[in-house]
């Protein structure tokens, strides 16, 4: 096949410009679910032997199995397979079915660490590499930072960076392998090459010496491939070979990497222009259609990567966050929904829940209604799936080729990139304004500028000066971390092979993020419409606060409080916003905390809010637990305030409900959650996930893990298996806010 | 201008009424059923005096939830207790196009009550307790029958929409002549939409204890699913049913 004459051309033929492509060839789908076709006795057998591996993983303590000897690369193992003869779609990791591999370049002494912690080691002739040859990541970035920055990451002010592992976040466009094939890629990435010329700056040397490595990149690319005997050099001329280029150029980013968010992309519409030319000439049957569609999310849920424990405090359950954004609308008005949007949602039925792929819907007013409902459908029998809000993001990029990386972050595909940076503590940081800059657990003076309080009840006007001086410092704190790990990262740790597919000088996001917001609107709001009398220490350092009178609480839809959390996001972006960034990458907020709200909370002292020392944050962007007392509705309305402008990386908010909640039949539960979203997001909302559970079903799952391998939840912005959180982390999701009014 | 007494409001009703729905709860109810599961809405007396312009405003934020189908339901308590004030606050929500529900036992009887229940509701959900005087004595303590039923006989005769919900009670409200009353109740009856078997549940015990009121059921167990299916099934035949 030409893939020029089997399909519609355009810009897409010329230059590298898979968009195009897709704009030009996509069949919209209006229909229902029912042409959807169950697994093959293949699938079923290869699903049979994942099942039996995942329980093995269970039981040897989250690790299957790993390889101490071999340092991974795209080529470093050889072929390997769940049982050859039926898979349709391969390709895995390491040469063995959930064995995972050493990736030292993000830190070496983290790999150490990870293996020690079950009882293993990294082979001498790998460890004398690491030890006396070869820097990484970590080293770099530790030889750089300053005592500051190390002070205002050890007491827990800016956590969860990655300078200790990888960073992650950045989707390489991997439908280019499939749609060009990699020879016609390195042509042209050769050719930018040759345009990048002197005077030779740092960023013109810097510049080459990439796109020098990701024409390395691609030229080992080739070789994996050939491992598998495909010839990825030349372009897929079949749907089954476009699922399996797709997957091989994903393949080799998680060979090659190991970072916290390593997502797919928007891939089912892409692939399904392949998959309806093959139906139409009668090449395949809708049963092969959906085969190579379950072996592919097969395989993406097989995906893993060498952990340490430490790191499941901020990134519970092991997740890899292959994220895969589904539906939304094209500029023009057509929909991107295609029946592959519902094969890829279908394989939560044909392999059963699951948190990974990641599938991300791009909600739109606009998706037809038979897809709003069928995800709606999804989501209540499986709450597998989180929603993203199309009609906020699309206009607000001008852009309708995107993902979302990680969680709720775009990301213009093939064309734009992220550096992720965690999150600052902004309770925490508000603490800081009420004791003179000090922190509050230790004592030690973190910020200057910030005068002792005295007074018997706190101000709001003095406590919002010095809360303003707090953000501002630790925003300048925040700022240098950032630009020191993404400097070193790209000097380390370059992901090659994703950024072979991605536009050679991409625009970029500096991602900062947020943790709290809801305890520091409740906390500035109880001192501005209640009295807050601080309790102090010895020190006097403040451990509890007395609150006289009663205050509105973020969730209840109540402007007096909504609006200063409004304001505290506002405000804390425009702090970042000043600060010079490396590469001059475009600063952009979140608020998120993963289930890194546990671990802040641990980290912060008793809040003006009424919140004790200790206890955990509510996740992302919801309110406080058990603090929306009006409803779900009134709760949603309050978090759909917060403006998406001021925080592009994203909004995270998280829903759990009963069934009867949503309604007494499937088909009313269906018709209100769809009423639902539509509501939620035509106040602009960004994002939101949906739990239909039983508090009593993850009760139970806490007592008999055994019987619940597939039970999966959402949490802030990704899902995981419930069973695979640590008990302290699934008690917190048990205490949320479960809305059941009847 | 006048206030309504209000209980509590809930923004996210689904089981009040068709789609999505605020419920507004309000204060007071002039009986006193064995099964109520919103005990602490009972006393007259307490709540708190929410204007209708306030309710309306707090209507119109979660519009955008309501779609063609939700709106706003007062229930309660006994929401006609204050028919003479939710008056107002129904038209001001049917200015802003907002489908309005009426939760009620039907047992008042007032030109305010007769207005609410011929003309301004939308939709009317009639609580029905009992279909005989003594059985419904038994269950709601109060000797209210005949306007129970009279009301839905007005509802009827004016030609509009309404639900009608019964509480199945092991024990209490399931035995076989008083589902066969309800069946030959609801035969003839043209204009109920559908009949909505609601299954007890004891999650409302509690607040008759946190109001020093004596409950008297807490031998009863909540009927399994089956058996709300087997009563289902014979209620369908005569009329629409749900299990709500």
């Amino acid at each position: 096949m030409l893939v020029e004459t089997a399909f519609k051309s355009g810009v897409w033929t010329d230059t590298i410009e898979v968009k195009d492509f897709v704009a030009q060839n996509i069949t919209p789908y209006f229909g229902t679910h029912e042409f959807l076709q169950p697994p093959t006795h293949r699938t079923i057998h290869l699903w049979n032997i994942c099942k039996q591996a995942l329980a093995e993983e269970r039981q040897r303590n989250g690790l299957r199995a790993v390889d101490t000897e071999i340092v991974s690369s795209m080529t470093a193992f050889k072929a390997g397979y769940i049982d050859k003869e039926y898979e349709v779609i391969v390709g895995l990791q390491t040469d063995e079915l959930l064995k995972r591999a050493m990736k030292p370049f993000g830190g070496f002494k983290l790999v150490q660490r990870a293996l020690a912690e079950h009882g293993l080691k990294p082979s001498k002739t790998v460890t004398d590499y690491f030890e006396k040859y070869a820097k990484t990541h970590n080293d770099g970035v530790f030889d750089v930072y300053s005592d500051e920055i190390k002070k205002f990451r050890t007491f827990g002010f800016i956590t969860g960076l990655p300078d200790n592992y990888a960073r992650g976040r950045i989707i390489g466009d991997y439908r280019r392998v499939a749609l060009y094939g990699i020879s016609r890629l390195i042509e042209a990435k050769k050719q930018d090459l040759s345009s990048i010329v002197g005077p030779m700056t740092d960023e013109v040397i810097r510049l080459r010496e990439e796109v020098a490595s990701q024409i390395k990149a691609l030229e080992e690319m080739i070789e994996m491939g050939e491992l598998y005997g495909l010839d990825l050099s030349r372009p897929a001329e079949n749907a089954k070979e476009a699922v399996q280029w797709t997957y091989m150029a994903y393949l080799a980013a998680v060979k090659e990497q190991d970072g916290a968010a390593m997502s797919l992309g928007s891939v089912s519409s892409f692939l399904d222009i392949y998959i309806e030319r093959d139906l139409q000439l009668g090449i395949i049957t809708e049963s092969e259609a959906q085969e190579y569609i379950d072996q592919f999310v097969m395989k993406l849920r097989m995906v893993r990567h060498l952990r340490m424990e430490s790191y499941n405090q901020i990134f519970a359950g092991d997740p890899t966050w292959v994220t895969e954004s589904i539906g939304g609308m094209f500029i023009d008005g057509r929909t991107k929904v295609t029946k592959t949007s519902f094969r890829f949602l279908h394989t939560l039925y044909n392999l059963g829940p699951s948190p990974e792929p990641n599938i991300t819907i791009l909600w739109s007013k606009q998706l037809p209604q038979a897809f709003r409902e069928y995800c709606a459908k999804v989501s209540i029998e499986t709450s597998s799936i989180q929603y993203e809000n199309d009609d906020v993001m699309r206009p607000s990029t001008e852009c309708d080729d995107y993902g979302i990386a990680c969680c709720v972050s775009l990301q213009e595909l093939g064309k734009q990139i992220q550096f992720f940076g965690a999150r600052t503590n902004l309770a925490k940081t508000l603490l800081l304004a009420l004791n003179s800059g000090r922190c509050e657990y230790t004592g030690t003076q973190m910020v200057h500028e910030i005068p002792y309080i005295d007074s018997q009840y706190l101000d709001y006007d003095v406590v919002m000066k010095n809360f303003k001086t707090a953000m501002h410092e630790v925003a300048r704190v925040y700022n240098e971390a950032m630009n020191v790990i993404h400097y070193m990262h790209d000097k380390y740790y370059y992901e090659k092979a994703q950024m072979a597919l991605i536009d050679t000088n991409p625009k970029i996001n500096i991602a900062y993020g947020i943790a709290g917001l809801s305890i520091v609107a409740d906390s500035l709001s109880a001192i501005k419409y209640a009295k807050v009398k601080p309790i102090r220490n010895e020190d006097g350092l403040t451990v509890d606060f007395k609150i006289e009178g009663d205050f509105p609480k973020y969730g209840n839809d109540d402007d007096r409080v909504d609006s200063i959390a409004c304001e505290v996001v506002r405000m804390f972006n425009d702090e970042l916003q000043k600060l010079p960034v490396y590469k001059n990458a475009t600063p952009t907020m979140s608020v998120l905390t993963i289930t890194s709200n546990v671990m802040y909370g641990k980290k912060t002292g008793a809040t003006p809010d009424g919140r004790a020392k200790g206890v955990a944050f509510a996740p992302g962007a919801n309110p406080m637990h058990g603090r929306d007392t009006k409803g779900l509705i009134a709760s949603l309305n309050s978090v759909a305030k917060i403006d998406y402008e001021y925080a592009k990386d994203g909004i995270s908010n998280t829903v759990s409900m009963i069934p009867q909640s949503l309604g007494s039949t499937l088909e009313q539960r269906i018709t209100n959650l769809v009423q639902l979203l539509d509501g939620y997001f035509s106040f602009d909302a960004q994002h939101l996930n949906v739990n239909v559970l039983d508090k009593q079903t993850l009760l139970d799952a806490m007592d008999y893990p055994e019987l619940y391998p597939q039970l999966t939840i959402r949490v802030s912005g990704y899902a995981v298996n419930f069973v695979r959180l640590t008990r302290e982390q699934q008690l917190e999701v048990i205490t949320r806010s479960f809305h059941k009014h009847l | 201008m006048e206030t309504i007494r209000v209980h509590s409001i809930e923004s996210f009703g689904t089981h009040d009424g068709p789609g999505i729905r605020m419920v507004v709860f309000l204060q007071g109810c002039n009986l006193q059923c064995i099964y109520c599961h919103n005990a602490d809405t009972i006393p007259l007396q307490g709540g708190t005096d929410i204007s209708s312009h306030e309710i309306v405003s707090q209507a119109i934020r979660l519009k955008p939830y309501f779609g063609t189908q939700g709106g706003v339901t007062f229930s309660g308590g006994e929401p006609l207790v204050q028919a003479k004030q939710l008056i107002p606050a129904i038209e001001k929500l049917h200015v802003h196009n907002i489908h309005v529900a009426i939760d009620t036992n039907g047992t008042i009887q007032n030109s305010f009550t007769k207005e609410i229940l011929q003309h301004h509701a939308d939709l009317v959900l009639f609580d029905i307790k009992a279909l005989d005087a003594e059985h419904f004595k038994s269950i709601t303590t109060h000797t209210l029958f005949e306007a129970h039923i009279e009301s839905i006989r007005m509802r009827e005769q004016a030609c509009k929409p309404y639900w009608i919900r019964y509480v199945v009670v092991p024990g209490y409200t399931d035995a076989p002549h008083y589902i066969e009353a309800l069946c030959n109740f609801v035969q003839p009856l043209k204009y109920v939409e559908k009949l909505q078997l609601l299954p007890y549940h004891s999650h409302g015990n509690h607040k008759w204890e946190l109001m020093n009121m004596q409950y008297t059921l807490y031998d009863v167990e909540a009927p399994v699913e089956a058996y709300m299916q087997k009563v289902c099934n014979i209620l369908s035949q005569f009329c629409r049913v749900e299990i709500g």
